[in-house]
């Protein structure tokens, strides 16, 4: 079949613009393209050799350096936080520690970022009102960073239960203290976790206040009477009722 | 496919419906001429070499291979307390721009009161901490931390027209800064909201995972700097190790599973709210 | 940057509802929505020259080569938005070298190069080929070269090469049709497939934007043939224009049903994303879809060329040329409206669900309205000098018949 004129002339733009292609994509894809996948092999080394800035917590309690802090630390609350976290990233500090320092925050703003007192923090994290918390002093001034323990054990349970202390303030509960439901240990101010206090184990707790005919301590004369023998006998009271904001209707 | 291949079809596919077939045999002896040498000798050694030489060209950290590595992350939502000093340290680790636009990581609070109404916030990304909120009536409230999920099935990779964002061997979506051309798909692409252009380089950024940190065996800075433990980094190829604990006992979760991007950082304790 | 971190705060404020912090910046904006309706149009432009040629629409005749040429005055502007958008121009050839395979916006490179070298100019060559030499006989320098130049310098009118051009004209355009609808369709499968963006993700956006590609195509080679035939003081075919309407009319209906299916559909499953969507709608979108795109882009067109349709023997040909321009008019602005609320209503919603963002153009810069504006202008400008290089009117083809002298109009006229 002999190839028409038209199409023998078309030939040549063609040739020249795959080739053109080819020749361009021979110079313009880069050298370690396709090695491991449709990507530059050597990014991975380029992202992998980016600066660091944060030593990391190990690098604190080095011999000579900050062993004694880090002691200190360690044995107090603030052994899940690490140094970097209050001070700054540290990592040049590392490299050369005679001639960059770390900052030492020192004001009232750093602390409250976390113990400040806000309703999504979970219960039991140490909060305060920053307002009414013996401003404007530093909070260095009565609790030492490294071992936080305050200057005087908390004598309520609001500094670590604020969220349920102000729904129990505005509750049918309000008149009881924490205490008459939970025994709490003096030892549970100096280590939470470990001294728990105890929980009401079953209906009948309740139902010294609560069930017909009893007389309730410290003349808790309106709490509201039922007859425990009829009221779901099977279940435990706080399975509906929130016992720190115990409303019914 | 490799080069030469990919040439040679191509070259063919456009000279076929010109009636010149005998093109596509010219195109491959041009491509074979014109591909970079490197190609022939890569698609030969590929298979049976030493994993050393795989890896060879990334210029990876002295002895780190990345295929026995897989990273992941569990995020312990009943654990954060909504502090920031994670968001804070990712931005002052990876020099991200520091206004209040451009995000590795930030951290979402919610709260929802007894109608079921839920207010979500992210002042800053949660940088400077939170604002107590207005009214009262709240139910449940808790901060979730976010970050880029690293799927295993990302659909920002899967929409990159040239290669520039990519998953490495050891499970980190990364991007080439200087291949990517800036054209915003991969943001467009990504469910969770975790990749922004960055405002100099006018090239998509993200989480990292800080990969120039675990290549050489640090945590990434924000598991760094969290206070309370709300984020667990880890090897998945590692048998024993505080994540591995959680993905045993843990009743987990991830954001938008029904996408089936298979994110690689898990969470316990989310809420239904959460998206 | 001073401006961008300006233009974010601002942005900031008129933020509704909670948004991932990184969603503030609005990514696609105004160079983004005119790609995907200059390349409808270019798409759009060769389904009709297709329809001639392919189809045996006869009437259509006058048009076929307006437009083609029409095809690629808007074909060869259409990757000005993309290279201008990204945010390194400069590395633009990298989709063109290595392209990944998973990405429909890789393809983009290959479909164009495809369908710019292998069927338009192909064709457009194939074509015009024997006019162009034709032409070259009579005339003198500059012309005469650039003619011959593009004829590659054949002079062969034998009656064998001639009936290879009509043959090779044909085949190109069976090729040519499903490539005008990768062409066009890919773009809507780069909306449709991303599963991250409720607003985009659809099985049925490739079709509806090829449709409205073919609707808003139509409509331009329409306007064109009228404001072109005005300028050089020809009498419009009205064979053709009603014609043209019709076809326009067809497409518009099932335009129309199309996007009226995804409407219902979207309603009656009631997914997770369809609180976020309707406020979208309701609030952000009012004016640009309610009231543009659908009244004014797509049921006043209807409603016109419908009613021209059927009232076509007792309205008059001026009557019925004023609808045409109207509605012709009327679908540019509704298609190019049907882009705006895709691209940026699809960004003006969290991916949370919980929350709207605002979207503000600027007047300069490389994303601004100016250059947006420039953009829509140079195709016109560009097929201005197509259609002197290479007339496509009926009466410059080499062998037409010279128009008969219009017959005197009777003094009585008013």
């Amino acid at each position: 079949m002999r190839i028409p004129g038209q199409v023998l002339r078309l030939s040549v733009p063609v040739v020249v613009v795959i080739g053109g292609f080819l020749f361009a994509r021979s110079r313009l894809v880069p050298p370690t393209f396709g090695d491991i996948g449709h990507y530059r092999a050597a990014a991975l080394g380029e992202i992998a050799a980016l600066p660091i800035h944060y030593a990391g917590a190990d690098s604190c309690a080095v011999a000579d350096c900050h062993e004694d802090v880090m002691e200190t630390k360690m044995a107090g609350y603030h052994r899940g936080v690490s140094c970097e976290v209050c001070h700054g990233p540290a990592a040049d500090h590392v490299k050369d520690p005679e001639n960059v320092k770390v900052k030492k925050p020192k004001s009232r703003t750093l602390c409250p970022v976390c113990h400040t007192y806000l309703l999504a923090r979970p219960t039991g994290f140490p909060q305060i009102i920053l307002e009414s918390h013996n401003m404007p002093k530093s909070c260095i001034k009565c609790h030492d960073p490294h071992d936080p323990v305050p200057s005087e054990a908390p004598s309520e349970c609001s500094g670590c239960h604020r969220t349920i202390v102000s729904l129990k303030m505005v509750s049918k509960h309000s008149d009881l203290k924490c205490t008459t439901c939970h025994q709490t240990p003096t030892a549970h101010f100096l280590e939470p976790r470990k001294n728990r206090p105890s929980k009401p184990a079953d209906r009948d707790f309740c139902g010294k206040c609560h069930a017909e005919g009893t007389k309730p301590p410290d003349a808790l004369e309106d709490a509201p009477k039922l007859n425990m023998a009829t009221h779901y006998p099977k279940s435990n009271c706080w399975q509906c009722h929130f016992p720190h904001q115990p409303e019914a209707r | 496919m490799n080069r030469r291949a990919f040439v040679t079809k191509l070259a063919a596919s456009l000279s076929l419906p010109i009636g010149l077939s005998w093109l596509g045999g010219l195109g491959g002896l041009v491509a074979s001429l014109l591909v970079t040498p490197a190609a022939g000798a890569r698609s030969e050694a590929k298979s049976g070499r030493p994993d050393k030489q795989k890896w060879a060209s990334a210029n990876l950290p002295e002895g780190y291979d990345p295929s026995a590595h897989l990273y992941s992350m569990a995020v312990q939502v009943d654990k954060c307390i909504g502090c920031g000093r994670c968001a804070d340290a990712c931005k002052k680790e990876n020099g991200v721009p520091l206004e209040p636009f451009f995000f590795r990581t930030w951290v979402e609070r919610y709260t929802t009161d007894e109608h079921g109404e839920v207010a979500v916030d992210s002042p800053n990304g949660g940088i400077d901490g939170f604002p107590p909120l207005e009214g009262a009536g709240r139910m449940r409230s808790f901060f979730v931390p976010k970050l880029c999920n690293q799927c295993e099935n990302p659909p920002c990779v899967q929409v990159c027209p040239v290669g520039a964002t990519f998953k490495t061997p050891d499970g980190v979506v990364l991007v080439d800064e200087s291949y990517c051309i800036g054209c915003r798909y991969c943001i467009q692409a990504c469910p969770y909201g975790a990749r922004y252009l960055h405002p100099e380089k006018r090239v998509a950024d993200k989480c990292t995972f800080c990969y120039h940190r675990i290549t050489r065996g640090l945590q990434p800075a924000c598991v760094e700097a969290c206070p309370v433990e709300a984020r667990v980094f880890g090897d998945l190829k590692q048998k024993a190790s505080p994540l591995q604990r959680i993905l045993r006992i843990g009743r987990l979760q991830v954001l938008k599973g029904y996408l089936n991007t298979r994110p690689k950082v898990v969470y316990t304790g989310l809420d239904m709210e959460v998206r | 940057m001073e401006p961008l971190f300006q233009s974010l705060a601002e942005a900031q404020k008129h933020v509704d509802g909670f948004i991932y912090p990184n969603e503030i910046e609005l990514h696609w904006g105004l160079l983004i929505c005119l790609y995907p309706y200059l390349t409808g149009l270019v798409a759009g432009a060769f389904i009709l020259a297709s329809l001639n040629k392919l189809f045996n629409v006869a009437e259509l005749k006058p048009t076929y080569r307006l437009s083609m040429l029409t095809s690629l005055a808007f074909l060869l502007c259409a990757t000005l938005p993309l290279v201008a958008h990204l945010g390194h121009h400069e590395r633009f050839y990298e989709i063109l070298m290595t392209p990944n395979p998973t990405s429909a916006m890789a393809m983009f490179g290959f479909v164009y190069a495809w369908y710019l070298m292998a069927v338009l100019l192909l064709e457009i060559w194939f074509d015009y080929r024997k006019d162009l030499i034709l032409w070259a006989r009579r005339e003198r320098f500059p012309m005469k070269l650039i003619h011959r130049a593009l004829a590659l310098f054949s002079s062969d009118l034998s009656e064998k090469a001639l009936r290879f051009d009509d043959k090779a004209v044909k085949r190109i355009t069976m090729i040519g049709v499903p490539s005008a609808f990768l062409l066009h369709g890919y773009v809507g499968f780069i909306f449709g497939s991303v599963k991250a963006n409720p607003w985009w993700s659809s099985v049925i956006m490739p079709v509806v934007f090829l449709f409205s590609a073919i609707v808003s195509g139509i409509a331009l080679v329409f306007l064109l043939y009228m404001i072109t035939c005005l300028l050089r003081h020809q009498s419009i075919d009205m064979k053709c224009a009603d014609k043209l309407a019709d076809l326009l009319l067809y497409a518009m209906l099932v335009d129309f049903a199309l996007e009226i299916l995804d409407f219902v559909h979207r309603v009656y499953e009631a997914e997770e994303s369809i609180d976020i969507l309707a406020q979208l709608l309701m609030q952000k979108l009012f004016v640009s879809l309610i009231v543009v795109q659908l009244l004014l882009g797509m049921m006043l067109p209807l409603a016109l060329l419908g009613i021209t349709r059927i009232k076509r023997r007792t309205t008059p040909e001026e009557m019925r040329r004023l609808v045409y321009v109207a509605s012709t008019v009327l679908v540019q602005v509704g298609i190019f409206s049907m882009r705006w609320n895709v691209v940026v209503g699809g960004q003006l919603f969290s991916k949370s669900l919980r929350g709207l963002m605002t979207y503000k153009t600027d007047l300069l810069g490389l994303e601004g309205l100016l250059t947006a504006m420039a953009i829509l202008i140079l195709p016109l400008v560009i097929l201005y000098v197509l259609a002197k290089i290479l007339p496509p009117w009926p009466e410059s083809r080499a062998d037409a018949v010279p128009p008969a002298p219009p017959a005197p109009v009777p003094a009585t006229a008013s």
